[in-house]
């Protein structure tokens, strides 16, 4: 696969079916008819799925079972919640900054209606 | 995925739309976390990221306006632009939000103010982007050092 690890978990993870799948994979491992069935497709569509998240490596499925349930692989999930996360501290280092100005503003000052200078 | 402290940022990737919700509180009332958003030189003071310059070219908050801005580390500067389509004093912004260095793409963002009392704001900040692959670039960008270390991990999960 040429596509880099990242873009492919990325875009595996656009789809708003497949980050439904993987949401319930979270809680516990699933064949393909248990996870087709809250949805109104065909198994081959949600086979489909499956594949493109196998392919970004978000989920395996083992090969000696009979039922070959579907397994989320917790690690590279882990992974983007980790860049949210990381997006979220950023977000929230900026706020602290906004804290600080908000602290230096005086109260009796009223403020310009709108117009910058 | 959202965070514990009602005090601290939160945010929400939407699953149905392209779309980054974050909320946060301030211990300020709306007039004056309004004009930390349009006073340009409050504004530079805490918008960009910490090893960033942020420097303001242009910035009309009122609707209607434009703002434009440059942010530089290291000899490198990244300039954004926008308009603003709506003003409410205390209570809303909404504007458009392109970086120069991706002129296509444009995102929409609202900003709104809403009024806790005893001098308290809650902000809820929403950009919805063109595509899920550039809320989740964006969601993966900005922060060079972590995406970086991102993909060496991944590398060395999937090696």
């Amino acid at each position: 696969m040429a596509a880099d690890p990242l873009s492919q978990v990325l875009s595996a993870l656009a789809d708003p079916t497949r980050r439904d799948m993987v949401a319930r994979l979270a809680v516990a491992d699933a064949t393909v008819i248990e996870l087709a069935q809250p949805y109104d497709v065909s198994l081959q569509a949600v086979s489909k799925h499956l594949k493109v998240l196998e392919e970004a490596d978000l989920v395996s499925r083992r090969r000696e079972a009979q039922r070959r349930p579907v397994h989320l692989e917790a690690e590279v999930f882990d992974l983007m919640t980790r860049w949210i996360e990381r997006y979220r501290r950023q977000a929230e280092a900026r706020y602290q900054r906004l804290d600080d100005v908000l602290g230096s503003i005086p109260d009796d000052v009223a403020p310009p209606t709108g117009a910058a200078k | 995925m959202s965070s514990t402290s009602t005090r601290e940022t939160q945010i929400l990737a939407d699953p149905d739309v392209p779309l980054i919700r974050i909320t946060r509180e301030f211990d300020a009332p709306p007039s004056k976390v309004f004009r930390a958003h349009t006073d340009p030189e409050l504004l530079a003071r805490w918008l960009g990221p910490s090893r960033h310059e942020m420097r303001v070219t242009a910035y009309d908050c009122r609707t209607g306006g434009s703002f434009r801005y440059e942010l530089s580390s290291n000899g490198n500067a990244f300039g954004f632009h926008g308009c603003f389509h709506e003003v409410r004093p205390d209570e809303l912004i909404v504007q458009t939000f392109t970086f120069e260095g991706e002129p296509d793409g444009v995102a929409l963002e609202r900003m709104q103010l809403e009024d806790l009392g005893g001098g308290r704001t809650r902000l809820t900040v929403t950009s919805l982007v063109d595509s899920f692959a550039a809320r989740d670039a964006w969601l993966s960008s900005g922060m060079e050092e972590g995406v970086r270390e991102g993909y060496e991990r991944l590398d060395a999960l999937l090696g």
